[in-house]
């Protein structure tokens, strides 16, 4: 279709002026634009209160929605489990049978760790999650990995506490609202973890790569005694995460380490846990400038780790009983 | 009068002699669909890489392109903000990217006034692909070439949504005009 003919200014010195003027306006509004992306590239907490402030208001809709989400998804697997009632009611009984037999030897395995924990005088109790919430959407447009959750300051949320699902780690608060925060995702290419392998102390560094893996790093080069199908654990070390809690299965191995696939897919999470930083004081002392201010990339330095900031040791004394 | 649709004018006066459009939805109806399709792709799913396109860009390329001139030129500021808060990217990203789209347009338009369907869709190809290619390279991640992949459905989903998207926009502009305030 044709612009409409207020577009032509003609002889009209009114309507050249308002042209020239809307042209003016465009283009300030485009320079504004870069100074802008230049300012939140170069200080990314920079627009955190305004970001706050929009994550509040869209929160509401955000839970309606993710609820409607997971109902549906609730539908799909009533019908096709309808389908299937008869061959897996069998499958059912036989799987539970056995699972009688593997809670009755977790069970002792649980008490003997208690046992000898206690003779280490070691006490590691119960994490009490600082705010349990919905999920309620992600930055899906976006190359950037960050999801949404519904709680914020009001309930004890701040920067930097590790967020958590029943499966294993999701990522970590990068900024908060009042009652909203947004979660950088293990996905997210900012996004270092320090891990280890959960049946020894191989440590590594599981990076973001932007695509939904990671991309374990190893910190002592040589022979990769990397494994597929091997469970990577947080190892605790710079203090944001409690150690031993799930993170990655390999399922490619490298050169110089492995491609991990999350155990805890957030798109197949409903309600995620905030978790207190572990060793907060640790952290504080090391951050300098505090953790409000949190650096993008956030692995503690070590030598093959080129673009981490910020100097934290490679392990926290916290978990040092529990590694070695 | 002349922004209103010459359909609209023409239509049948037997059964709403009495009515005239709504002012209030002939403003904002443009506007409130833009935002909303900012929002959109925050609420869909929560996953671990970029699937949906950005439903707020197009949505602004379709309005801009079904039904030139009704937003004026510097409107990419203020929306793009808005789209900066809730989309995940670096804030001025999109301010600057849709102020730089609707100039892109205009000049564009002043060079070929006729304009026909294919004309546009091609026009919103290239601007698509563009702001998709742009968006990736200041979202502030470090870049791998992983993450170009995965992204690349995205930059083609947002070209073949085109169509669909200038339909809802048409639809959205009959219901901005349609005569529902009773005059008198």
């Amino acid at each position: 279709m044709a612009p409409p003919s207020s577009r032509r200014s003609g002889f009209s010195k009114k309507a050249q002026y308002s042209l020239f003027t809307s042209y003016l306006l465009a283009g300030l509004g485009a320079l504004l634009g870069f100074a802008l992306l230049i300012l939140s590239l170069w200080q990314p907490a920079a627009f955190a209160p305004l970001r706050g402030v929009a994550g509040d208001a869209g929160v509401p809709v955000g839970e309606a929605a993710a609820i409607t989400r997971t109902g549906s998804q609730g539908l799909f697997s009533g019908i096709t489990g309808y389908i299937r009632a008869g061959s897996q009611n069998a499958a059912l009984r036989e799987e539970i049978s056995h699972a009688r037999i593997k809670v009755a030897e977790a069970d002792a395995v649980l008490a003997e760790n208690r046992r000898l924990k206690a003779l280490l005088d070691l006490r590691d109790g119960p994490v009490k999650p600082v705010a349990i919430a919905r999920i309620v959407g992600s930055s899906a447009a976006s190359v950037r990995r960050i999801a949404f959750i519904g709680v914020g300051t009001r309930n004890g949320v701040r920067p930097g506490m590790p967020v958590v699902s029943d499966q294993g780690v999701l990522g970590r608060v990068l900024e908060t609202g009042m009652f909203s925060a947004r979660v950088l995702l293990l996905t997210d290419s900012e996004s270092v973890l320090p891990v280890r392998r959960a049946k020894d102390d191989v440590v590594a560094f599981a990076e973001g790569r932007g695509d939904g893996l990671l991309r374990i790093r190893l910190v002592n080069l040589g022979i990769n005694p990397l494994e597929l199908g091997d469970v990577l654990v947080t190892s605790g070390a710079g203090g944001y995460y409690r150690p031993g809690v799930a993170v990655a299965i390999i399922t490619k191995l490298t050169p110089d380490g492995a491609i991990g696939r999350l155990v805890a897919e957030p798109s197949a999470t409903n309600f995620v846990m905030v978790e207190p930083i572990h060793q907060a004081a640790a952290v504080e002392a090391l951050a300098g400038d505090g953790i409000a201010t949190l650096p993008a990339r956030s692995a503690p330095a070590q030598p093959p780790e080129p673009r981490a900031t910020g100097a934290t040791p490679p392990a926290s004394p916290a978990n040092g009983g529990l590694q070695r | 009068m002349e922004r209103l649709d010459r359909r609209v004018r023409s239509a049948s006066y037997r059964s709403h002699i009495n009515l005239a459009p709504s002012p209030w939805r002939t403003r904002f109806v443009p506007y409130a669909s833009i935002l909303l399709a900012s929002l959109i792709p925050g609420l869909v799913i929560a996953d671990v890489m970029p699937l949906v396109p950005p439903l707020g860009y197009l949505v602004l390329l379709g309005w801009r392109l079904v039904r030139p001139g009704l937003l004026p030129l510097w409107v990419g500021a203020p929306l793009g903000a808005f789209d900066d808060l809730v989309s995940g990217q670096p804030f001025g990203s999109a301010i600057m990217l849709w102020s730089l789209t609707l100039i892109a347009i205009e000049l564009i338009e002043a060079r070929f006034p006729w304009r026909g369907f294919w004309h546009d869709w091609f026009t919103a190809s290239l601007m698509a692909g563009a702001y998709w290619l742009l968006s990736v390279l200041v979202a502030g991640a470090s870049l791998t070439p992983q993450m170009l992949m995965v992204a690349l459905p995205q930059a083609l989903l947002s070209i073949m949504l085109y169509p669909i998207l200038a339909r809802m926009v048409a639809r959205l502009d009959r219901f901005r005009l349609a005569r529902s305030r009773r005059i008198g």
